[in-house]
């Protein structure tokens, strides 16, 4: 066999390999069905033939999910984006106070209660959006990192959270708004989002330049991409979702508190890392991202349902996402060599 | 001689060294890059107190030779005689242990640290606690500057200096490793002439105390005005040794450069057409200034000029890549105002760049998404969405034409070789269908075969009309090539050459004044 042949075989060999989703997949499985074994072992009972938790497995994962679809795109190019915690609370106030009903007996705005649920949900995504913008032009233009933008842009949009009621809760939202975040609605939101934006990185310019950006930023300047730009409307959209985060929260709980979200934005980092998502960026995929979220949700809910002590769930979770990345870092030295 | 490099350093730790005659004394060193045979059978003696300058093009071994020398790399095969006994070093402190110490072109000090912590870093004088004797550490630091005759403050911060001072650390931090042999890498090239009057007394005073320097230079004047002997190589072999008071200038120039043209270039005469690119008195801040330049549809500008020139910062420039400080572009007589390189490319500009792999591939993507980016700026898209059948069946075509040798399109480009990675980038460009081709260094390192299939397409193009620019530090390739050579010395034009014209001495005699 000449050299050549034997490039075309390791080649032809390498194109027939199946989709790195696959292998998240397996894993996916491979988890649950410790659950499953350990349940009948520990406590003497199935852990996925239970429609109940399935559900509020995919429940629990929704909102997590809809940011990590966000974060995962930012990640792609390279960057990180911490506030998406912080603007789910922000997002989640604001929109709320907008979809106060009139029978509340002290809403934030007496004089704009009742409006149709349209309202909130724009002034909530147009917030997430804004804190986006933001995020994006402290990174395209002042060139900071994206961990200090996004950094600052946590502490102050927690901080808009916090002083807009001065810390009380905002309750009494009508019934319109509070639909969608009951039933399963919020997974249809998550699996749509998801599907708009795996669409959008695999068959557009949008995506074609994000994933160029991430793979060498100075060859893709060259190549003619405005990295400014593009950056700006990367991070404004995973703002925005961190908005549809947060009235999605607000809707589930009937209610907005300047504290929901907290560490949601690692948990969407975690989703995307586990998900194949390289933090050197280039690489990752939406669906990728959904099973890393699963693969999260599955977990906490298997440990609950084991009865393992909330402390060490958070422990093993902090082990897992530290072993998705050193995984990483393996798979790209492999790759070097 | 085969004794362990235990007992040889033993011998030496026991000073029972004869004095050997040269300091340094390489024999038959091969070294080989992946693709690129570097130095072959190559050797070199630097006698005890003098001044031995390296002098060659670009890509001629030098830096490999003097990189060797300090430890960086390992030599493939040869020896190594440090004062007559055979020595492998295996690191570059290593090389500095054993007293051969080298001051790189990019400064290697810490700049948040002063003086005299940057001197004696790794070996601060400590006092009897075990603490850094940070007086001890001044007094050290002003009495080597004493012997030296620097004059600099040793409490300073390096950050705080300027270039030339910096350098007469990186001198001082060397000497008082009381190295025997102190390699410099084109050690003026950021100096003014003042600074180069007190560097010179300083390797003057070194070279009394009996120190060997290997001196790296481009510059024609310094040969003649510090070195004692000189050695030239070209495409890695050694060409020979001189007493630098036995030969001209036109000797060195003969010699850096005497080999024959090939005829690998297919250069083919086409018809030349109208001016499609004008520069003119294009000039960025403190890197070059003045440039002028007109290319005509059809003909190949080659640039020629020493790295550091500022070839490449030119090309970046018109690009939109840095934008220029004052000058003006035009494009078909129409002036035209490029800051970003996404302007240059929708006026009709393509930009194949020096650095394949910073500035060049994607690395971690595959050939068609490598191809397809710059053409997606413009076509295949039909609201935000790529049209990915016809862009493929484009990219498939284009990579037929190039002849890139992959099993299909979705092959990560780092598995290419060079070729093959440059031919996916010049295909980059093709899609875009440009009116004005810039390439810079379009075949380094890559193999003789996609060398020459580079050079047909060029003539291609230029026969179907686009202006070509084409950078090079290969003297065959510019003047096989180009219809025009325009010369570079540092940062300014000084020249241009029309091809019946230009010869490798004429080119080399531009590029060095």
């Amino acid at each position: 066999m000449t050299s050549e042949q034997a490039t075309v075989a390791a080649a032809s060999r390498r194109s027939r390999r199946l989709p790195p989703e696959v292998n998240i997949l397996l894993v996916l499985i491979g988890i649950a069905l410790v659950f499953e074994i350990l349940g009948w072992i520990f406590a003497g009972q199935s852990f996925l033939m239970n429609t109940q938790r399935l559900r509020i497995i995919i429940l629990q994962v929704s909102v997590i999910g809809i940011i990590a679809v966000g974060v995962t795109q930012v990640i792609i190019t390279g960057g990180v984006d911490l506030s998406s915690g912080s603007v789910v609370g922000m997002t989640a106030m604001i929109a709320a106070s907008f979809a106060q009903s009139s029978t509340w007996a002290r809403p934030v705005y007496p004089g704009l209660t009742d409006l149709p649920f349209i309202i909130p949900i724009a002034i909530g995504l147009g917030i997430g959006l804004l804190a986006g913008i933001i995020n994006g032009w402290l990174i395209a233009q002042t060139k900071i990192p994206p961990f200090i933008a996004t950094l600052g842009m946590m502490v102050s949009a927690r901080g808009i959270a916090k002083w807009y009621t001065k810390g009380s809760p905002i309750s009494g939202l009508t019934d319109q708004f509070n639909f969608i975040g009951t039933s399963i609605w919020p997974v249809v939101v998550f699996l749509l989002v998801a599907l708009i934006f795996h669409i959008a990185l695999r068959y557009t310019r949008y995506g074609k330049f994000t994933y160029a950006i991430g793979a060498n930023m100075q060859a893709a300047r060259v190549s003619g991409i405005n990295i400014e730009r593009h950056l700006i409307k990367v991070y404004a959209v995973a703002g925005l979702l961190a908005g549809l985060a947060g009235i999605v929260t607000a809707a589930r709980a009937q209610t907005a508190q300047s504290g929901m979200g907290v560490t949601y934005e690692l948990d969407a980092i975690a989703a995307a890392v586990i998900g194949g998502t390289s933090l050197t960026g280039g690489i990752g995929r939406i669906t990728g991202t959904v099973i890393g979220a699963i693969i999260l949700g599955v977990m906490i809910s298997g440990f609950t349902f084991l009865r393992v002590d909330a402390y060490y769930q958070e422990i093993i979770k902090g082990i897992i996402i530290v072993a998705a990345v050193v995984i990483d870092v393996y798979r790209q030295k492999k790759r070097k060599v | 001689m085969t004794l362990s490099p235990s007992t040889m350093a033993a011998v030496r730790a026991s000073g029972a060294v004869p004095q050997a005659e040269y300091l340094l004394n390489v024999e038959n060193i091969r070294k080989e890059f992946p693709g690129v045979l570097a130095l072959d059978d190559v050797q070199f003696r630097l006698k005890r107190g003098t001044v031995h300058a390296l002098m060659g093009e670009n890509g001629a071994g030098k830096s490999t030779l003097m990189k060797i020398l300090a430890g960086i790399y390992i030599p493939d095969q040869g020896e190594v005689y440090l004062k007559g006994l055979p020595i492998r070093l295996k690191s570059p402190l290593d090389a500095l242990e054993n007293g051969i110490a080298m001051i790189h072109q990019e400064l290697n000090l810490m700049p948040f640290m002063t003086v005299a912590e940057n001197i004696w870093i790794r070996r601060e004088p400590k006092n009897a606690l075990g603490f850094v004797d940070h007086g001890k550490m001044y007094d050290m630091t002003a009495a080597l500057f004493q012997r030296l005759n620097i004059k600099l403050d040793p409490e300073s911060q390096v950050r705080d200096l300027s270039v030339a001072n910096r350098q007469m650390v990186e001198i001082a931090k060397a000497v008082s490793y009381e190295s025997d042999v102190l390699i410099m890498d084109e050690p003026t090239s950021a100096l003014t002439e003042r600074e180069v009057e007190h560097l010179f007394a300083i390797i003057r005073d070194l070279r009394s105390q009996g120190i060997g320097i290997v001196y790296i230079t481009h510059k024609m004047n310094e040969l003649f005005e510090i070195a004692d002997e000189f050695s030239v190589f070209r495409d890695g072999r050694y060409i020979g040794t001189h007493a630098s008071t036995d030969v001209t200038r036109d000797d060195i120039i003969k010699m850096m450069v005497g080999r024959e043209i090939t005829q690998m270039f297919p250069k083919e005469t086409v018809p030349i057409g109208d001016v499609v690119l004008s520069v003119k008195d294009l000039s960025l801040k403190s890197v070059f200034r003045d440039v002028s330049f007109d290319v005509r549809a059809g003909e190949i500008l080659g640039i020629a000029g020493l790295v550091g020139s500022g070839r490449s910062n030119v090309a970046e420039t018109i690009f939109g890549v840095t934008p220029a400080t004052t000058g003006t572009v035009a494009i078909n007589g129409k002036e035209v105002k490029v800051t970003t390189p996404n302007q240059a490319i929708s006026l009709g500009m393509a930009f194949l760049t020096e650095d394949r792999k910073d500035t060049g591939c994607l690395l971690i993507l595959d050939i068609l998404e490598n191809m397809q980016i710059a053409v997606l700026q413009d076509r295949f898209t039909k609201f935000g969405f790529v049209q990915e059948k016809q862009i493929t069946d484009a990219c498939e075509k284009m990579s037929q034409t190039l002849r890139v040798k992959t099993p299909n399109l979705e092959e990560k480009i780092e598995n290419l070789s060079g070729g093959n990675q440059q031919k996916v980038l010049i295909g980059r460009w093709l899609l875009t269908n440009p009116k004005i081709l810039i390439l810079d260094e379009p075949t380094r390192g890559i193999d003789v075969g996609a060398k020459a299939e580079i050079h047909r397409l060029v003539t291609q193009l230029a026969r179907q009309g686009v202006a070509v620019i084409m950078i090079s530090s290969e003297m065959p390739e510019v003047l096989g090539m180009s219809d025009r050579v325009m010369v570079m010395h540092e940062g300014r034009v000084t020249g241009f050459l029309d091809r019946a014209e230009a010869t490798q001495v004429k080119v080399m005699e531009l590029a060095s004044k």
